[in-house]
């Protein structure tokens, strides 16, 4: 990123900080998790440790970081290098990001740098500049995308309550600041390593279920399949194959004639439609440090914002905090965007006045410049 | 835990079977002297003989002298500790606690007896809560996830058990099954740091015949050169100058580096990485090989979690493996 751009990124997150600092806290028990920060052009500075929100807010007003994590687990000392750091217990996190979903909206709003050329385009697989093929993608803010991510949340939320017993006041759902959510729980799980975790996500993906939990018998032809308001997985997987109770025999001798590995192929092809579609990496990484709630994420200068109502929730009003001062500058964006009820772009290589939030988007997102 | 001698003979690897020795007022001197004990030497011996074939001792569960039983348990832990012989170990202390499993089993069924204290064992030694409801035996979603992770048949996988309101519901066999592996480990620790003084003359011809004994048992292991197809698949997807997600880089480091190649050998693979930084490779490879901090030397991520995190492409020859770095590994039994 250019110094120039760099500075005025940083001037904009240093005024949200000052301003919104009311928005920002430690998590509870400060002084055993492990913080850290980076700051724009520069790598992450980590195994920090902070005692309250007062040292946080001077450590924001001090480095200007252009985006700040917080670690998940507790720690007895979160200040030493991992090895030493003993480790106590963490928060399950989990990261739905609308990236993931691989929706077919993405193509219309990814914005694809060229690593040969440095040119910027939109819907194209290669290069219109230099004809490369490869290219750097970034994305922007996409209602369906959200949607989708929504969508995955409801069906993480409904499994962590109903089926993992996670009481809904210790899930803490955040915008993640550019196009998903990340969530927060804190229950009697806390105490599980990285390997637990992992069979875990497994669970809340859908991943490895056989056909024999789902009513299969050795002799297939004696099936009997889940009944559709079965508790846990048996009645979601009913749900989603006989969709009615009415359904339910003539569906069931045709999965039968079919045969066991059918029904197999079957049961793996529901993953993404009743599974929750999460990032396995995060939830399962014990020492992972995690963007810190009310602060700014860089890839968009939109704040990680906690969401109260999920299903009202709009990132582009909801979660931009950033003045609306103009200011001037050089767009280069292929594509629209909406922020604060207002639609930005499309923009070719022209000098622009702008609202202050949505030069910063343009900017973290690689395709405005201020000089 | 006040057990009376019936469940001492049941459960010989508790703490009670030692105090019961005691209170019987036996030394282990007397096994040296007293020629009436030595069928105890020779049903120990024979214990060890059962398990070593993988069967249970005393497998219709009927247990006929109580003392003996006890006794001739304690008697084989001093005989494998002295033989030193671990595979002996490892397989008397599995068929030990597949013999208390069974015995658990039968107690948790028989609910005016003896369940409660099935489950006061399964909670005081394996830290595992369960209660009963209906016909199901209960535990916490996270115990289940805890002592669950040992498995790797599919079955055992939370998505395939029945769970509602952060409770798995099992079978009184699912629930003993679930702690075999940790009971296991229970009896091998126990034989491990046995503290014995000084060994009868009498026990030294028995410890040959384990040596003896445990020979058998010794194989040999052949290795292809072949790479698993997880490998080769990161190793392609380098090749191409794709990106290769940092759970698949470490993935193909803790592998090349158990394999004994070295730092420097394994480096020039990234070099095609979109974000490739050789100081930072050589920092990150130098990290996982131990040469930092503590010098923990990071394991290769087993199958089940390679899968997890989409990074497995398993084949036919895959079969029967739960970590990469036992692809193509062949054991030929000792003739």
């Amino acid at each position: 990123m250019h110094d120039k751009d760099a500075k005025f990124l940083e001037d904009s997150f240093k005024k949200y900080y000052f301003d919104h600092y009311d928005l920002i806290h430690t998590p509870k028990t400060p002084e055993m998790r492990e913080f850290g920060y980076q700051k724009f052009n520069s790598g992450m500075t980590r195994h920090i440790s902070l005692k309250s929100d007062k040292e946080l807010h001077l450590l924001l007003m001090k480095n200007v970081p252009s985006d700040v994590y917080c670690s998940n687990a507790r720690y007895s000392f979160p200040n030493l290098p991992m090895a030493e750091k003993d480790w106590q217990n963490a928060d399950l996190i989990f990261d739905i990001d609308a990236k993931d979903l691989h929706l077919p909206c993405r193509q219309n709003h990814a914005i694809k740098k060229c690593t040969s050329c440095n040119g910027i385009f939109g819907n194209s697989e290669v290069c219109p500049h230099c004809n490369a093929t490869k290219f750097e993608t970034a994305s922007v803010l996409c209602n369906d995308c959200i949607a989708g991510a929504k969508k995955e949340l409801d069906k993480l939320i409904a499994i962590l309550t109903n089926d993992l017993g996670i009481s809904r006041q210790n899930i803490t759902v955040y915008f993640s600041g550019n196009e998903g959510f990340h969530i927060h729980v804190t229950s009697e799980y806390e105490n599980l390593d990285s390997r637990h975790r992992a069979e875990l996500v497994d669970y809340l993906t859908f991943r490895g279920a056989i056909p024999e939990t789902f009513g299969a018998r050795t002799n297939f032809a004696k099936s009997v399949f889940p009944d559709l308001d079965e508790k846990g997985w048996p009645g979601r997987v009913s749900k989603a194959i006989f969709s009615a109770k009415s359904n339910k025999t003539k569906l069931s001798k045709e999965i039968i004639s079919e045969g066991y590995f059918s029904f197999k192929k079957k049961l793996e092809s529901l993953q993404k439609e009743i599974g929750a579609q999460i990032d396995p990496n995060v939830t399962i990484d014990v020492h992972r440090i995690f963007r810190l709630g009310g602060t700014i994420n860089s890839k968009s200068g939109l704040t990680k914002t906690m969401c109260t109502d999920v299903a009202k929730f709009n990132p582009g009003t909801d979660a931009c905090f950033i003045d609306d001062d103009e200011v001037s500058i050089l767009a280069n964006c292929p594509v629209q965007f909406r922020l604060k009820n207002k639609k930005f772009g499309p923009y070719s290589k022209e000098q622009v006045s702008i609202p202050k939030y949505a030069a910063v988007y343009m900017i973290c997102k690689g395709c405005a410049s201020v000089s | 835990m006040k057990l009376g001698t019936e469940e001492i003979a049941k459960y010989p690897f508790l703490t009670e079977a030692g105090n019961y020795l005691r209170e019987k007022g036996f030394t282990l001197e007397q096994f040296g002297n007293d020629a009436d004990l030595k069928p105890i030497i020779d049903l120990a011996l024979s214990r060890i003989q059962i398990a070593a074939d993988g069967k249970i001792f005393n497998s219709n569960f009927s247990i006929k002298n109580l003392d003996i039983e006890v006794f001739s348990f304690l008697v084989a832990v001093i005989l494998l500790k002295q033989s030193n012989m671990n595979t002996l170990i490892k397989r008397f202390s599995l068929a030990e606690a597949r013999r208390a499993e069974k015995f658990l089993e039968k107690d948790l069924i028989n609910s005016h007896t003896n369940e409660e204290l099935a489950i006061k064992i399964i909670k005081d030694l394996f830290a595992m809560n369960v209660t009963k409801s209906g016909d199901y035996f209960v535990i916490p979603a996270s115990d289940y996830l805890m002592h669950s992770v040992h498995f790797y048949e599919q079955e055992w996988k939370l998505v395939n058990r029945l769970v509602d309101g952060g409770k798995v519901f099992l079978s009184a066999h699912e629930t003993v099954r679930l702690i075999r592996k940790e009971l296991d480990s229970f009896i091998a620790k126990k034989i491990q740091s046995a503290n014995i003084p000084t060994i009868p003359e009498s026990f030294k011809k028995p410890i040959e015949t384990l040596v003896i004994l445990a020979k058998k048992f010794t194989v040999q292991i052949v290795e292809t050169t072949e790479q698993p197809p997880c490998i080769k698949h990161a190793l392609d997807i380098l090749h191409k100058g794709e990106n290769l997600p940092h759970s698949g880089r470490f993935m193909l480091a803790t592998y090349l580096l158990n394999k004994g190649q070295t730092i420097e050998e394994i480096a020039p693979l990234f070099k095609n990485a979109p974000d490739y930084n050789e100081k930072i490779t050589l920092y990150q490879l130098k990290h996982l090989a131990g040469n930092f901090g503590s010098g923990t030397k990071y394991a290769c991520p087993s199958c089940e979690k390679l899968k997890t995190e989409n990074l497995c492409f398993a084949t036919s020859e895959c079969a029967g493996i739960i970590n990469p770095l036992q692809f193509g590994r062949k054991k030929i039994p000792n003739a």
